[in-house]
């Protein structure tokens, strides 16, 4: 194996060899959301005509959890590495800034994937949804994976505390994801919320996967594409800024 | 061409109390095959110029080079080359020691390592913790698969900071009977340790650091020969008066006085039978590298 796949399959092996934490739990997590939300508003939410709301409620579920993790992944494991001290066991290596960024954004779609397969794969039993267009799933499966994967090695190399990793993960990812979508459709939403809602770049990957299984979509799946690939590329590029650099971790 | 070299190294930290300067224009060159020892007190900038070399940070001016390999611009060979002992007991816990060890030499490129890995496992006595997970080891044990982590690409330069703080006698002899094997068979070695007698029986050549500036550098015998007095040793449990107490090495019941005729060593127990200051163990000895460090330090004060 080459220097950046040793990585990659190491950051593999380290999460898996936690399964229980990093994907069963977070399995769990979503069947109860699952039952709880399902049940509560299946007869009281109205979404696209034909769709039940505990069928709407899947995909966008799926979404969520692979986005937490994908950013879990390369997050916990940059800040794990760096309080523990044994980050420089990587940095006396001569892996590159790019060996680095493949691995760790790799590693954490593997695990966003393997995590929303599962999900997908258990609430199969509650409801049954169509795949109107699977290759879509799949693209923005691991797009959003891939983002959110970056976005957690640039939390993991800024952050110098757990605390401050926890603050970034529950004041910008988990309000961004839940006010995404994932629970609603934004028609739902009065006009002025609506508006904001746009503002908010997890909308698309929630909107465009779902357009995936259903065939129809608060926005255009292509709009949302252009706009998940460009997110990627900027916050891919600011990644790899901060790696070649040495940011924080070489001073 | 050197094995390591430093060329007018300086480097600068931005501290809340303004700008600390680690190192000072540090230049000197270790050639291949030597044993080169680093020594200064804490935060003479040993553990600064180590973290440069490895690329752990960056230099605020000069130049470091790995056999002719900029540190910054070639790091990928520069790397390739050395092998570094860290100075902090750190390690992954995720990982058994022989998974440690292959991932290392993974992240070199190197597949199929399992021979060199065994004898490293071997050489350092660490065998029978193979398959044990890193968090279940003894510190000391940790220490080791720290080295062996450094070793697995088989570096022809091998950097060890500090590597017997707190580490128990047999370790010690384990350590310094592989590494000396390692060099014996060509490999260059960067020490550094506060233990003075370790250095002055491996290293054949020492810089001496003091507040990030090179203040000696010279082969071990040229240092010791520096030192202009013997030294007269002794253990008492009496009271020391105060001139004698200036002038001495006192470690516990144990003095040290600085002798360079033999009328200085009557002198000094004239004056101890006028006070009436019992002693018992009474020697005279050859200066130490020690003494020779302590001198150092104080001319330069």
């Amino acid at each position: 194996m080459s220097g950046w796949q040793t990585l990659f399959y190491k950051e593999i092996l380290r999460f898996w060899k936690v399964g229980f934490q990093t994907v069963a739990a977070p399995i769990i997590t979503a069947i109860l959301y699952m039952m709880i939300f399902g049940h509560v508003l299946e007869d009281h939410v109205k979404v696209y005509d034909s769709v039940s709301y505990t069928a709407f409620l899947l995909p966008g579920l799926v979404m969520m959890s692979v986005l937490q993790n994908a950013f879990a992944n390369s997050s916990s494991s940059l800040i794990q590495s760096k309080i523990m001290g044994n980050l420089v066991f990587l940095l006396l290596t001569p892996l590159s800034h790019r060996a680095w960024f493949v691995a760790y954004v790799g590693s954490s779609v593997v695990r966003g994937v393997a995590v929303g397969a599962g999900v997908m794969a258990v609430t199969w039993w509650f409801a049954r949804t169509p795949f109107a267009y699977p290759l879509w799933i799949l693209a923005f499966g691991v797009l959003g994976a891939a983002l959110l994967g970056a976005l957690g090695l640039i939390a993991g190399l800024w952050a110098d505390k757990f605390d401050q990793m926890a603050a970034f993960q529950n004041f910008i990812i988990m309000p961004m994801t839940f006010l995404s979508g994932v629970f609603y459709s934004i028609h739902s939403l009065p006009p002025f919320w609506q508006q904001v809602s746009h503002l908010n770049p997890f909308l698309y990957m929630i909107d465009a996967f779902r357009y995936g299984f259903f065939g129809q979509s608060d926005t255009s799946p292509w709009l949302s594409l252009g706009l998940v690939s460009l997110a990627l590329a900027a916050v891919s590029a600011l990644a790899l800024h901060l790696l070649r650099t040495g940011y924080k971790v070489r001073h | 061409m050197s094995a390591v070299s430093f060329r007018q190294v300086s480097k600068s930290y931005n501290t809340p109390k303004g700008s600390l300067r680690a190192l000072d224009g540090v230049s000197f060159d270790i050639e291949p095959g030597e044993f080169f020892g680093l020594l200064g007190p804490n935060g003479a900038g040993k553990t600064t110029l180590i973290s440069l070399l490895a690329g752990l940070a960056k230099a605020s001016s000069g130049q470091v080079a790995v056999h002719g390999h900029d540190v910054q611009s070639d790091y990928a060979q520069a790397r390739r080359l050395l092998g570094v002992v860290p100075q902090e007991l750190v390690f992954d816990p995720f990982f058994s020691v022989r998974e440690t060890l292959v991932i290392q030499s993974g992240y070199f490129g190197i597949r199929h390592n399992g021979a060199w890995i065994d004898e490293l496992l071997e050489g350092l006595g660490l065998a029978d913790k193979a398959s044990a997970n890193m968090r279940q080891l003894s510190g000391g044990m940790k220490r080791r698969v720290l080295v062996a982590q450094a070793l697995v690409h088989k570096p022809p330069v091998i950097v060890l900071d500090e590597p017997t703080a707190g580490v128990d006698v047999e370790l010690r002899q384990t350590l310094w009977q592989f590494v000396s094997q390692l060099n014996r068979q060509g490999s260059t070695v960067l020490l550094t340790t506060h233990y003075l007698e370790e250095a002055e029986a491996l290293c054949g050549r020492i810089a001496m650091l003091k507040q990030g500036r090179v203040v000696a550098l010279d082969s071990t015998a040229a240092l010791l020969s520096r030192a202009s007095a013997s030294v007269l040793c002794f253990k008492t449990d009496g009271e020391l008066p105060e001139a004698i107490r200036t002038a001495a090495r006192i470690t516990g019941r144990m003095v040290q006085l600085p002798a360079a005729r033999a009328a200085d060593v009557e002198s000094w127990l004239a004056r101890l039978r006028e006070c009436g200051v019992p002693v018992e163990d009474v020697e005279i000895r050859k200066p130490d590298l020690e003494d020779v460090f302590l001198q150092v330090m104080e001319a330069h004060a």
